[in-house]
């Protein structure tokens, strides 16, 4: 409920800088590393507020994203000559809205548990939601999945090109990041950090948590099925093995990283992420990225438990304590 | 109109002559039976004080009444309304407040905010997209109850660096948010310096005349000198019942609580 920091120097300089990035950047930049953490960043985004802000850890994230992303190849077109066809405006609207009522569900199952459970439960969805796509092919093509999803024209600018698939992320991830930060220090996003540090409490002055904790959920899905569009569309293709445990657990990666402290840790995060991910292999042989992804979680969490952000609050805001609130 | 006034509008004043009424009410942790077939009721403006030694169960019948800890068998009736099976929020919203024994507060946040939070839990505009602004209702009547408690001065301090006494009134600032029509007070005076009870007990009986309380006290001195009744729990059961004169010269009473946990 403090004074604003989306218009400090910080801020308007990195704006400046991300919108020039094309000026000096390759396809790959752009692309690989630059959308991509545009991308998981949204993607964690959510899993921030769910986390860090509602104490809420949901491994289910890349699982909405997943159904985001299968939705576009599903009712619109794909190579596999399966989809549906359905006007470009259509197909992303349904597949904003399923993964929403996914994410929701997941939600409601979710709520009735805390900590360590509520970890176990949304790990189990995304297991579940994973083993169905591979062995489903009604709907989801089974192991195959679909490719073929092409990023379409809109506005007369196409979004295969690297440069405009750079804004297109960009835009979503600056939207998505102001929305989020301004809605935490919202009565709403208040009242889900009272939630999180003392639930009965908030019970007791009245406020329902249930709802408040399912409405974080459906606000994380909406972040997970814009992200979920955007991947299929760089890729140009989804099947299980992008929704699988794994990716499941980098989105938590990614966010704990970069610290669930505030918002901007999940773009940290996710560039962090996102380096090791494309630059591990020059390093050591392909198998070992997870080695090298795992030493850098190892090594941040020991050192600065609340992530990068943590980190720099402490270097830079020396005496400043974090922003979360002990109250047990 | 406020919310709050539709609020009274939905339950009258009056309506009921009686701000609570328990019927049999039951309590059991495990094999453990905490309360057993408590029976009363409280008037509406009335002001009860409820006694007892440790462990009798005072405040296992706040979260039973609460609905924190529902009860295991009975029914409650809050201003002619049964309760019983309401989700917690519910009848916080229906103007149930209630302090607890142990402070629990945010402790990250400040005295405004908590207050904030106290306010905003019985408005509409839970969800509000919007930030707290400065002079909102919310943040004005926030302001207005750390006045109240004597914190005005303290309003944007972190709870955390607040002395106990002024947790303690805290808690009693966030029990006034809205339109509180009973209140349960869980030992509000417990850790407190004498001069800060004699403030406490001006406070309670400076209350508006139409807000019921119910006060749970260990120090005979506080309770008598703020109610008009007093109960007395022993062993998770109804021990007495009488006027503060009665209560005092009773000396089954003063076997099992002075023999009990006087603090
Ligand atoms: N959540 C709970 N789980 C298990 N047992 C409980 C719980 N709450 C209370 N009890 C038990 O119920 C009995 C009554 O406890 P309660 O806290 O109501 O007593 P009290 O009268 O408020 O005592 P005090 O004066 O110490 O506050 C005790 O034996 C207590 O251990
Ligand atoms: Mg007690």
């Amino acid at each position: 409920m403090k004074r604003t920091d989306l218009i400090s120097p910080a801020v308007i300089i990195t704006a400046l800088l991300l919108a020039a990035f094309p000026l000096l950047a390759n396809a790959f930049w752009l692309v690989q590393i630059g959308a991509q953490t545009f991308i998981y960043g949204i993607i964690a985004l959510g899993l921030i507020l769910l986390a860090g802000y509602g104490g809420m850890v949901s491994l289910a994230q890349m699982s909405v994203a997943g159904l985001a992303g299968y939705s576009m190849a599903i009712f619109g077109l794909n190579s596999a000559g399966l989809g549906l066809g359905w006007p470009l405006p259509v197909v992303i609207i349904t597949a904003i809205i399923l993964a929403t009522i996914f994410g929701t569900l997941i939600g409601v199952l979710s709520v009735r548990t805390e900590g360590i459970y509520t970890i176990m439960i949304t790990l189990a969805v995304a297991t579940g939601f994973f083993y169905f796509t591979r062995q489903n092919y009604a709907i989801f093509n089974g192991f195959t999945g679909f490719a073929g999803i092409k990023a379409p024209v809109i506005g007369g600018y196409d979004l295969r090109n690297p440069v405009w698939f750079y804004y297109l992320c960009l835009i979503f991830a600056a939207f998505s990041y102001l929305a989020i930060t301004h809605l935490v220090r919202s009565t709403f996003g208040v009242a889900l950090q009272g939630v999180r540090d003392n639930a009965r409490r908030m019970e007791a002055l009245g406020f329902h948590v249930k709802a408040h904790r399912i409405t974080a959920y459906a606000i994380a899905s909406v972040l997970a099925a814009i992200g979920g569009i955007l991947t299929v569309w760089m890729n140009d293709r989804i099947d299980p093995s992008s929704i699988g445990v794994g990716p499941a657990i980098d989105i938590l990666i990614i966010a704990v990283i970069g610290g669930l402290g505030h918002p901007v840790g999940a773009f940290i995060g996710a560039l962090i992420f996102t380096l090791v991910d494309n630059f591990a292999i020059d390093l050591i042989d392909r198998e070992r990225f997870n080695t090298v992804i795992g030493a850098v979680f190892l090594f941040i969490v020991l050192f600065s438990p609340d992530g990068v952000i943590g980190w720099w609050r402490r270097l830079f805001k020396p005496g400043s304590s974090s922003a979360r609130a002990s109250s047990q | 109109m406020s919310h709050d006034t539709r609020q009274m509008d939905r339950h009258p004043i009056g309506g009921s002559s009686f701000a609570l009424e328990l019927a049999d009410v039951g309590r059991k942790f495990g094999s453990l039976v905490a309360l057993e077939d408590i029976s009363f009721s409280v008037r509406a403006g009335e002001r009860r004080a409820v006694l007892g030694a440790n462990g009798a169960g005072k405040t296992t019948l706040f979260n039973a009444i609460t609905g924190d800890f529902p009860p295991t068998s009975g029914r409650i009736v809050f201003f002619g309304e049964d309760i019983t099976h309401l989700a917690v929020h519910n009848r916080i919203r229906r103007g149930l407040r209630r302090t607890y024994q142990k402070s629990l507060l945010f402790g990250g946040l400040s005295v405004l905010d908590n207050l904030y939070l106290a306010v905003r839990g019985v408005m509409d505009g839970r969800f509000s997209p919007q930030r707290p602004r400065p002079d909102d209702i919310a943040s004005t009547r926030a302001r207005d109850l750390a006045r109240f408690v004597h914190l005005g001065e303290r309003a944007d301090m972190p709870v955390g660096d607040l002395s106990h006494g002024q947790q303690r009134q805290l808690e009693i600032g966030m029990a006034m948010a809205g339109a509180p029509r009973l209140i349960l007070l869980d030992e509000p005076a417990a850790g407190l310096s004498p001069a800060e009870r004699t403030q406490l007990v001006e406070m309670l009986n400076g209350l508006p005349g139409h807000i019921t309380f119910v006060i749970i006290e260990h120090d005979l001195d506080v309770a008598l000198k703020v109610s008009d009744k007093v109960t007395v729990m022993n062993n998770g059961q109804l021990f007495r019942e009488g006027t503060p004169d009665e209560i005092r010269n009773d000396q089954d009473v003063q076997a099992i609580y002075l023999g009990g946990g006087t603090r």
